[in-house]
């Protein structure tokens, strides 16, 4: 245990530090040039200098970036006019439309304000361009981004953060309650009394799990009537997808909590280990922090995080309404997850010493 | 193999690390028998029991129980036997009816006969009046005896039971040694550790350990014989004393 103690918290020291940045970065980004000129040609050139923005994308028409939006393969689209360099000659005012994909609101905001330093950085380099060509005093010329935030139009934080922290709710509690409820029954002595009994081990796992199944759904219920009441988060997609979800997910927490019970010989111990999983999972689960600003490394440590899916899919389903087949890789990877722990699980639990 | 014999062990160890808690004992226990298993504090009882009950794997040694074998067959051995722990182990938070029923549906009782049974075990214990309280709520000598019944809901062919009257006092010792022999007389083996010398005079064999080893074994009367004492308690002191 004493190795535990001091291992597992610098740990987390370690890969928090790194991984749970709030810069966002390696921002998905993608345009609709529909100017094909070589000052809009520089304007994308400028994203794809900056370390921010990544994977240039272009997109022949709206229909194309709003279906990748959708499927979240794009933070962010601008969208270049026609007659984009020509009113830029003109002196004119232009208006340059910017999309974000705004179901993670803390990282909206900061991909706003990149973009925005981005364009007026053009703009000031326009500016001394075209003075030195004409060599005269010009007015300044003005690109002004218009944002569009999607999915949450006005960047409400609430909107984007009641999924979530409902999230972890359900997994904390279902976690800590199968983490703790089979070493409490080796302290009290009555898995003893269990395990001289023919009782086979996965009737035993699924009769221990069941019961915790049941209140992971229900703290769902719960929080689905607090987000909708108090909070007003809309309820885009499907209730019946989300509680199917769900109740894949809870058994992949009850899993790795019925694992770590197994393992531990007090409560204390199965707390301490339960905790550790907790934090790295919130910290790295892009609830707080985009993932995608993560270093690599942390990046495939987040695969492993339950939670993400979780988060992922809580948020696709409620806030953007997407269907069964835009959330079915994280269903299936969460559906191996449950399965490999469960086994693990049944496996870990032994009726003889 | 022997039918008479549901018990028999062989050179049975248990080791943790260096230390031989139990160091090679064999024996054998006869069916419909009262089989005492006595020995001083740390002396190996409960150890030695909870290899024969299938859940401690033996270092070395060989054991059957009802005729099956402990290494490997201990989950055919848990359809056969009851156990009664050492320390309480039946769910506080639970009433005695749910403890009972509880425990009828995971040895594979029907409703039915869960039903009955727990209403025979309840007026036999005359726990009538507590049948829905809390266990956690009952006096100690009341949860030993629900314990054993628990233990016996299956009708298994031996209960092994580890120091059932520890800590009651000397009248409820007394009623649990009648359920005892109320379960001994429909054919039940008993398989029981105690520390209380006069209840190995209820015995029909016991055995004396001492160190992990079993340093006597015989009926109570040949034993005093043996050891040339007036009771059981001075056969005891003389073996401790070496
Ligand atoms: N899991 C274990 N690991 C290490 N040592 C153990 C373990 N279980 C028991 N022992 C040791 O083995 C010895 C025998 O213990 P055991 O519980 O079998 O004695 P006992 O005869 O039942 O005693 P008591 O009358 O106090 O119940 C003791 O010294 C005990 O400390
Ligand atoms: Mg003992």
């Amino acid at each position: 245990m004493l190795p535990i103690i001091f291992v597992l918290p610098l740990l987390q020291l370690i890969i928090l530090s790194n991984a749970a940045t709030f810069e966002v970065k390696n921002i998905k980004f993608g345009y609709i040039d529909n100017d094909q000129s070589s000052t809009s040609r520089a304007l994308i050139e400028k994203f794809n200098a900056s370390t921010y923005f990544d994977v240039l994308t272009d997109f022949s028409s709206e229909a194309f970036s709003n279906a990748a939006m959708l499927k979240g393969e794009v933070d962010v689209v601008v969208e270049i006019p026609r007659y984009f360099e020509r009113d830029l000659q003109k002196e004119k005012h232009i208006n340059l439309g910017v999309t974000i994909n705004a179901i993670d609101g803390a990282a909206a905001g900061v991909e706003n304000v990149y973009i925005t330093q981005i364009v007026q950085d053009f703009n000031q380099h326009l500016k001394v361009d075209l003075m030195q060509i004409s060599d005269k005093q010009v007015q300044p010329i003005n690109i002004e981004t218009i944002p569009l935030f999607w999915y949450n139009e006005t960047l409400n934080y609430k909107t984007f953060m009641v999924p979530g922290i409902l999230v972890l709710l359900v997994t904390m509690i279902t976690l800590f309650l199968s983490g703790m409820n089979i070493v409490r029954e080796k302290e009290i002595g009555t898995l003893e009394q269990i395990n001289v009994t023919p009782i086979k081990k996965s009737q035993f796992i699924i009769g221990k799990l069941f019961p915790f199944w049941v209140i992971g759904m229900g703290l769902l219920t719960i929080g689905l009537i607090i987000a909708k009441i108090i909070f007003d988060v809309p309820m885009v997609g499907s209730l019946a997808l989300m509680y199917f979800y769900t109740s894949i997910y809870i058994l992949v927490i009850l899993g790795i909590g019925l694992f770590i019970s197994n393992f531990t010989d007090t409560q204390q111990q199965a707390m301490f280990i339960a905790w550790f999983f907790m934090v790295i999972f919130i910290l790295m689960s892009g609830l707080f922090t985009p993932i995608e600003s993560m270093p690599k490394w942390a990046q495939i440590i987040t695969e492993f995080n339950p939670i993400k899916y979780f988060v992922e899919v809580m948020r696709m389903v409620m806030l953007k309404g997407s269907g069964f087949m835009d959330i079915l890789p994280q269903l299936l990877k969460t559906l191996l997850y449950a399965l490999v722990m469960n086994g693990l699980a049944v496996w870990s639990y032994k009726k003889t010493t | 193999m022997n039918n008479d014999k549901v018990i028999q062990v062989e050179s049975l160890t248990k080791m943790f690390g260096d230390f031989i808690a139990v160091n090679d004992i064999t024996f054998d226990v006869n069916k419909g028998e009262i089989f005492g298993f006595l020995g001083a504090n740390g002396a190996g009882k409960t150890t030695a029991m909870k290899m024969l009950i299938g859940i401690s794997k033996p270092t070395f040694g060989k054991a059957h129980v009802a005729g099956f074998d402990v290494f490997t067959d201990a989950e055919n051995i848990k359809k056969n036997i009851g156990y009664m722990s050492q320390k309480f182990a039946l769910y506080d938070d639970l009433t005695v009816k749910e403890n009972i029923t509880f425990f009828g549906g995971i040895y594979g009782l029907s409703r039915k006969r869960i039903k009955e049974k727990a209403n025979t075990l309840i007026e036999e214990l005359g726990l009538g009046n507590v049948a829905n309280q809390l266990v956690g709520s009952l006096p100690l000598g009341w949860k030993q005896k629900l314990s054993f019944s628990v233990s016996l809901i299956h009708d298994p062919k031996i209960v092994f039971l580890d120091e059932p009257t520890g800590g009651v006092d000397p009248i409820t010792r007394r009623q649990f040694w009648e359920l005892i022999y109320k379960a001994a007389n429909q054919g039940t083996t008993i398989f029981v550790t105690t520390h209380y010398m006069d209840e190995a005079e209820y015995c029909d064999r016991v055995s004396i350990m001492v160190n992990g080893k079993i340093e006597a074994l015989d009926t109570p009367k040949k034993l005093k014989e043996q050891f040339k004492a007036a009771n059981m308690n001075d056969v005891f002191l003389k073996l401790a004393r070496g």
